[in-house]
């Protein structure tokens, strides 16, 4: 016999349940004024996210149109090849200057045939509407097509940064005639080769592929080296970092005893992962580069502290994705008399396989778009040759996206903020791209057991 | 099925599989399991029941070693198979677990096929040669957990697919699949409905032909039905143990006879 029946039934007042007593009133005032202040949140979250986005896109879009001029370039064998022999070793003596020189004579030309006329401009005032990285690119193409030289092309010459600007209404007649770098007779001649259909803006692939350039020369910017620095940074991190952080997290789930020293070991594993990106930086400094000599700016630099500052992430993800695979597949498996390794390896991680993936992508996309450390080993730097092909190309100087962005932002030229807009959309859809790699793999290969 | 049956079932062979002597476990601190003496026949089902939290599943897991797996668990004592003893040194608890078979309280096919679940004891222990060789077991397994007939034309379909009585009855073919000589069954029909437990009951009876069968269970009608030997087990001691038919009529020991009768427990 239980105790149930010692207390009296309670005398209860009668109540209708189609009328809200006070009590129920207040908790549905509650209730729906919380809701109210999630909808808040979330309204003021989506407002800032929108706002970011769409002034990285107004800002950025740009960077993917450049302006050029096309002109008709006449490529005198007399000037190029004196020896007419073809050999490269007598093209490569020309200088950048004597393509300069075929350019100016070219816009001169343009402009005569054209007729266009701007009152107080000089052939060299006009020559400075191009680019000061136009005459190499023309080199370069030269030296890659000497068939073309004693023939006259038709060449889109990249236009300075200026008039770039003004074609995308940063520079307006007013500006110009404060800016010391162009002037408003300049303006005059590209709304000229604008009307002639001369002067346009073009789909610029090449902001992708283009090194960096200097401060004068913010139209010959690109992202090149910054997307293959930041490539090879995350191979190094992916291939060090996912066997390592599965290794250990095996290891301390599965095998480890539960001691005082694997206690410390987790604890610290938890504390790692709360560091302040910056002090793997410093450890970077401090041992890879000074202690272990390796070469300052290397991918294979950035790659090694990206992986020191992954490890924790992968870690903690891979435990979570161990622990949620059920005991009852390891009984399962240890009682048919698998190994403990087999029971693991054949049936625990393969059921955790898509959240350790999930987890890896996550660290890797959070290490892409990290910058702090790469401050401190030197990746800051001001690289124009692209890196050789891996494995010695790890150990050759190269930039990368997020540091990429922090130097054109540090940069004087307005047309640089536009470049910064850019590479952050080129980082974004990176970033992108791996988080929906990462659900796709969830949804794909999650099992349900 | 006629509980009474039991009666006159009697037990044929006489040698011994399993012998345990004043083992003891613990867990941590607490002391789950008490100087318990049993000596397990061949060829025989031999159940074990008792209330919730006795040690009767503790006990079974010690038969396989399956304790080594939860780190605060110690056992003493001496349990041998085959006049072995199993907690030796030299005695590698992989190899004791692929001669003694176990079946878990809840199904757990794997999350592969009905022929990978079946087939993954058999690969590990290099049990088939060819291809042709494991469809053979395989084959063989599921027929003996009576399933064969119901799963043959979908053994590439996921085993997790099945219902509750087919998924223990494919982890009793994975059991098998191995060639154990013992087979312990922790609660195996507690998850099932009464025509499952009935297919499962039936097919342990089967089974103790081939093999000695250790079965767990809450429910003493099912004890009565599938057992040759009962021990009842009550707060970490061994009570009572002999003939089921014993037993369930004429209990030595009072306690036996508050729990058959449904006063403790």
């Amino acid at each position: 016999m239980t105790d149930a029946t010692l207390y009296p039934a309670p005398g209860r007042k009668h109540s209708s349940l189609l009328q809200q007593d006070d009590r129920t009133r207040r908790r549905n005032a509650a209730e729906s004024r919380f809701k109210a202040y999630g909808i808040v949140a979330i309204g003021i979250g989506l407002a800032a996210l929108a706002v970011l986005l769409t002034s990285i896109l107004s800002n950025g879009t740009g960077a993917f149109y450049q302006t050029y001029i096309t002109l008709q370039i006449e490529l005198p064998q007399a000037k190029l090849d004196p020896k007419g022999k073809g050999l490269s070793e007598d093209l490569a003596k020309v200088t950048t200057i004597g393509y300069a020189k075929l350019m100016t004579g070219a816009l001169a030309a343009t402009m005569a045939g054209k007729g266009i006329v701007v009152d107080g401009l000089s052939t060299k005032d006009a020559a400075e509407i191009i680019s000061k990285e136009a005459p190499a690119q023309l080199r370069d193409f030269v030296l890659a097509n000497p068939a073309s030289i004693g023939t006259t092309i038709t060449y889109d010459v990249l236009a300075n940064g200026r008039i770039d600007g003004y074609l995308k209404g940063r520079v307006t007649y007013a500006t110009a005639k404060l800016d010391s770098n162009v002037s408003p007779e300049q303006l005059k001649l590209a709304d000229g080769l604008v009307a002639n259909e001369l002067l346009a803006k073009q789909f610029n692939l090449n902001f992708l592929k283009f090194p960096d350039a200097s401060e004068q020369r913010p139209e010959a910017a690109g992202l090149g080296v910054a997307i293959l620095g930041s490539a090879y940074m995350m191979l190094v991190v992916l291939l060090l970092s996912l066997p390592i952080g599965v290794a250990a997290s095996i290891y301390l789930e599965e095998f480890a005893p539960q001691n005082r020293w694997t206690d410390l070991i987790e604890v610290n594993i938890s504390n790692l992962a709360a560091v302040p990106s910056i002090v793997f930086g410093i450890l970077g400094l401090a041992i890879f580069i000074n202690f272990a000599g390796l070469p300052r700016s290397a991918p294979i630099v950035g790659g090694l502290v990206l992986t020191l500052m992954t490890l924790p992430t992968i870690i903690i993800a891979t435990r979570a994705n161990l622990k949620a695979v059920p005991q009852s597949i390891r009984d399962a498996a240890l009682g048919v008399g698998a190994s403990k390794m087999q029971s693991i390896f054949h049936h625990v991680l393969p059921l955790a396989a898509p959240g350790i993936m999930t987890g890896a992508i996550i660290g890797l996309a959070r290490a892409l778009g990290e910058t702090a450390p790469l401050l401190l080993i030197g990746m800051v730097a001001f690289v124009r040759d692209f890196p050789d092909a891996p494995p010695s190309g790890l150990f050759d100087p190269a930039s990368a996206l997020p540091v990429q962005v922090y130097q054109w932002t540090q940069r004087a030229d307005p047309a640089f903020v536009e470049r910064a807009s850019g590479a952050i959309i080129v980082l974004l859809v990176f970033l992108l791209i791996m988080n929906a790699v990462a659900i796709v793999l969830r949804r794909r290969f999650e099992r349900r057991w | 099925m006629n509980d009474m049956r039991i009666l006159e079932r009697t037990v044929d062979v006489t040698d011994v599989k399993i012998s345990a002597r004043k083992v003891q476990v613990y867990y941590g601190t607490t002391h789950a399991l008490k100087d318990v003496d049993v000596d397990i026949k061949d060829k025989t089902v031999t159940a074990f029941i008792g209330p919730s939290g006795c040690g009767k599943s503790t006990f079974l897991r010690c038969l396989n070693r399956m304790n080594d797996t939860i780190a605060s668990c110690r056992v003493e004592g001496d349990i041998r198979i085959d006049s072995e003893d199993i907690y030796d040194k030299r005695v590698d608890p992989v190899q004791l677990r692929a001669k003694v078979g176990m079946v878990f309280q809840k199904p757990n096919p794997f999350p592969k096929s009905i022929f990978d679940n079946v087939a993954y004891g058999p690969r590990i222990h290099g049990l088939a040669q060819t291809k042709s060789d494991l469809e053979m077991i395989v084959e063989k397994s599921l027929r003996r957990a009576a399933l064969w007939n119901e799963v043959k034309d979908r053994l590439q379909s996921p085993g997790t697919g099945l219902s509750g009585g087919q998924q223990q009855r494919l982890c009793i073919a994975r059991a098998v699949a191995t060639e154990p000589e013992v087979l312990l069954m922790d609660e195996p029909c507690s998850a099932l409905d009464p025509i499952a437990t009935a297919q499962i009951e039936e097919l342990i009876d089967e089974l103790r032909s081939q093999f000695s069968v250790v079965i767990v269970t809450h429910s003493m009608q099912q004890a009565a039905r599938v057992s040759q030997k009962t021990a009842f087990f009550h707060l970490g001691h061994l009570v009572e143990y002999g003939e089921t038919g014993q037993i369930f009529t004429t209990p030595q020991d009072p306690r036996t006879e508050s729990y058959i009768t449904g006063r403790i427990g």
